[in-house]
């Protein structure tokens, strides 16, 4: 009951979507304030009703409700409660429930927060955030309904994927989908600006705090995901190049550079055009990423419950709400009218270089994830283009972003001074030269771009560290007057600062992977091997019973010269009900580095394939990418920022205007 | 400068940008590129040895044998099959998911005596995931039923 109560939410769902695609739509055109106002409470509605449908979902399976086909098929009456719960979304229909869910979050919050914005825009932008809505929820009730039921129901489900059984499913789709998601926003206002044929700086005010929070969680989430492939065997580590890696690394580079370019049109008002094109852009990065997740056209380490038969609706979604509004963009873009001048040697130029490069990196990751479809539907021909290829271009490329970041963040607005800024830089600069030449003169090994990335990642850090200080800093000025600058400084200030430090040490992080140690050997209970400074003794093998598995756990103790630093459990579990084993790696953060461990099935002897692997500093990888979102969110809370914050002036006269009728 | 200068200078940074970027992939095209094959394909083909490539399919059933740190198996598309070798690195990274009657990727480089010395084996997510170009090379044959990759 409370099962088909959530499917009838969701058709309701789908028609109010409708409602709140085409009532404002008209409304905003008439200038009607009622029908533009169905909009907003349509958007919230949807939201209500789409969350019951999500929660009749979760109900199921946490109840392990086996008539229904998708809990029945996902789920398992042993499993622990954290994995009935993020099964609902470790499946194909539950996870476009979610992504639709998240949509209508952030719908209700334009619809619920956004009063200050211009009546038309705001009702513009939630018609085609409904139409959004509208044609995935007609994906999911026409192709991927996930109450279906099962008659007669089995006793027992057939149990979520052993694989997908780990933390990272209950944080990572949710978090990436945040992400994905949330610039639906901002390309819904695009639309809407290029719907009204204006645009100025205001505009770039109201989506940039929507564009921040869709960037800091899918910088989150990509890092989730990067985690979570690091510490599962078998898919390629912490990057693999995969397409399914690249689909959520498209939107990210195409957000970071719309986050930069939407700066200038916030406090410049030039780069309009280009800003809405971005727009247009990242969520139509979104949408392919989706499309390459769940239709399964290419080959992907990370594919599962992929359907090509769901693929063509996708595509089709896909190819509308790309074509469509870039044919808008293509009318209406030379109305736009230009704004302000700058030189090229500025903040602006600066940021314009930056957008290059990003919307560069992004074109060749494009290319190379969707040349090798593209060529075997031209010639038949199959090839797969791995991480080489994009080392080469993506990283070289990225190599460049990292240089001419310190550089961007220190010149000012309009006209710079880029000897200045140079000056400005020695420290980093030299900072970054003693790391080059220590590497390249002590540390044997590694992958030539290695060093060099290290010493970039160093130069990105102390960059941003010398212009922070060089802001607060006079010559001659007291400590104290030094302390208050510094906490005077704009928190969006400390935002960028936070987020490029972050990449810095991200940078760090990998550069840092070019100077591992890994051993692999056949170990016994006893046996001792050595890997980078740290030695590794297999104490005992020992088979243990958890929920719904069974696992032969291997005690490991890590020794440097001879003291006891830490211990480790790898393990391998074997699922009784899908009969299928998987290697639990044993992990321990030694400083900023790692030790990771895993072992394979004991052979008869009792012996077991043993991988050890030293990782200096890989840990900051994932804490870069946190600071990063640090950053973000940081730059989210300054005033100026604040979502909608109406001028004083205007809010005053608007409550004396209330207050008067 | 005025605005026509500032445009041009503009179109010269991002031509040369994209002059980078398109050498770079063009450089990076020409030797880190591995072809996709079926066993079919590299039976139809007469590939050199040390050949990259990435052989799709499903392991033979009663093919893989295992023992002493190394790991040797068959790869088939039901018609051809290619015996895959698989020691060091690549047996010590086998996934959780390779099982016989599987479908299987394997990277690696041709060996002279046509086999597949492997330095990887690739895993899916799902155990009822099959690489879409088995399932395409099946299909070809007449072997593939519709919705049996489903339970």
């Amino acid at each position: 009951m409370i099962v088909e109560a959530g499917h009838f939410a969701l058709i309701l769902a789908f028609a109010l979507s409708l409602a709140q695609a085409s009532a404002p739509l008209i409304g905003a055109r008439r200038g009607d304030r009622a029908l533009m106002a169905v909009g907003t409470s349509a958007a919230l509605g949807q939201f209500v009703l789409v969350a019951l449908a999500f929660a009749a979902l979760a109900w199921a399976h946490l109840a392990s409700d086996f008539s229904v086909l998708n809990v029945a098929e996902n789920s398992h009456s042993a499993a622990p409660a954290i994995y009935k719960f993020s099964g609902v979304w470790g499946n194909h229909e539950g996870s476009m429930l979610l992504w639709t869910l998240i949509l209508a979050v952030f719908g209700a919050v334009v619809a619920g927060f956004g009063r200050a914005l211009p009546a038309r825009l705001r009702a513009d932008a939630l018609a085609v955030q409904g139409l959004i809505s509208a044609a995935f929820l007609a994906f999911i009730l026409l192709t991927s309904n996930p109450f279906e039921r099962l008659s007669p129901a089995p006793f027992e489900g057939r149990d979520l994927n052993p694989i997908l059984q780990d933390p990272g499913l209950a944080i990572h789709p949710p978090l990436l989908y945040l992400g994905y998601v949330g610039f639906s926003i901002v390309f819904s206002f695009a639309a809407a600006a290029l719907i009204e044929g204006r645009i100025d700086a205001a505009w770039a005010r109201f989506v940039r705090p929507f564009a921040l929070i869709a960037w800091c969680f899918l910088t989150l989430g990509i890092a989730v995901g990067s985690y979570w492939a690091y510490y599962t065997l078998g898919w390629g580590g912490f990057w693999f190049w995969d397409p399914v890696e690249n689909a959520s690394l498209m939107p990210w580079l195409a957000g970071t550079a719309f986050i930069h370019s939407a700066a200038v049109m916030e406090k410049r008002d030039a780069l309009k055009v280009w800003t809405i094109f971005l727009a247009i852009l990242v969520f139509s990065f979104s949408l392919l990423g989706t499309f390459l997740v769940r239709s399964g056209v290419l080959t992907s380490v990370h594919a599962f419950a992929s359907d090509p038969r769901r693929g063509v609706f996708i595509l089709v979604i896909l190819a509308a709400f790309i074509a469509g509004p870039l044919a808008l963009f293509a009318w209406r873009a030379p109305m736009l009218r230009q704004g302000g001048l700058f030189a090229p040697i500025s903040r602006e130029g600066a940021l314009v270089l930056n957008n290059l490069l990003l919307t560069t990196v992004c074109a060749i990751v494009f290319f190379g994830t969707l040349y090798p479809l593209a060529l075997e539907q031209a010639t038949g021909e199959k090839i797969t283009v791995g991480a080489p290829f994009f080392n080469l271009t993506a990283g070289v490329l990225m190599m460049a972003i990292a240089f001419a970041t310190p550089f961007g963040f220190s010149l000012a607005w309009k006209r710079g001074d880029l000897l200045g800024v140079a000056q400005r830089l020695t420290v980093a600069f030299a900072g970054g030269l003693v790391v080059l030449v220590g590497l390249v003169a002590f540390v044997r090994g590694g992958p030539v771009l290695a060093p060099i990335a290290a010493a970039l990642a160093v130069f990105v850090m102390l960059g941003t560290l010398s212009e922070v200080a060089s802001r607060a800093w006079r010559r001659g000025a007291s400590l104290g007057v030094t302390l208050s600058r510094l906490v005077g400084l704009p928190l969006s200030f400390w935002g960028g600062g936070l987020a490029h430090f972050g990449a810095g040490l991200a940078l760090l992080g990998l550069a840092s992977t070019g100077f591992g140690a890994e051993t692999i050997a056949t170990m016994k209970a006893g046996a001792t091997q050595t890997v980078g400074p740290y030695e590794i003794t297999l104490d005992s093998l020992a088979g243990r019973t958890g929920p719904n598995y069974r696992e032969t756990v291997g005690e490991m103790t890590i020794r440097k010269d001879g003291v006891v630093v830490a211990t480790v459990e790898p393990a391998r579990r074997l699922f009784a009900t899908r009969q299928m084993a998987t290697t639990q790696a044993g992990i321990v953060t030694l400083r900023f580095g790692q030790v990771y461990t895993a072992i394979g099935d004991p052979g008869d002897d009792g012996a077991v394939a043993a991988r050890l692997y030293w990782k200096p500093l890989v840990t900051l990888i994932w804490l870069g990418a946190v600071v990063m979102a640090l950053g973000g969110a940081l730059s989210l809370a300054d005033r100026r920022l604040r979502f909608g914050a109406p001028a004083p002036a205007r809010s005053a006269a608007a409550a004396a205007a209330r207050g008067a009728g | 400068m005025t605005r026509k200068g500032r445009r041009l200078t503009l179109i010269g940074v991002a031509l040369a940008v994209v002059g980078v970027a398109v050498g770079l992939a063009l450089y990076a095209m020409s030797d880190s590129i591995a072809l996709f094959l079926t066993p079919s394909e590299v039976a139809a083909k007469t590939l050199k040895p040390g050949t990259r490539l990435r052989l799709g399919g499903l392991v033979e059933m009663g093919s893989v044998q295992r023992g002493g740190g190394a790991m040797t198996f068959a790869v088939t598309d039901s018609a051809k099959s290619v015996g895959v070798d698989c020691a060091g690195a690549c047996f010590a990274n086998v996934p959780d998911l390779f099982r016989e009657g599987q479908g299987v990727v394997a990277e690696g480089t041709l060996a002279a005596d046509g086999r597949l010395s492997a330095e990887a084996i690739l895993a899916k997510h799902d155990e009822r995931y099959m690489p879409r170009e088995v399932v395409d090379s099946l299909k070809r044959q007449g072997l593939w039923v519709e919705g049996r990759a489903k339970p």
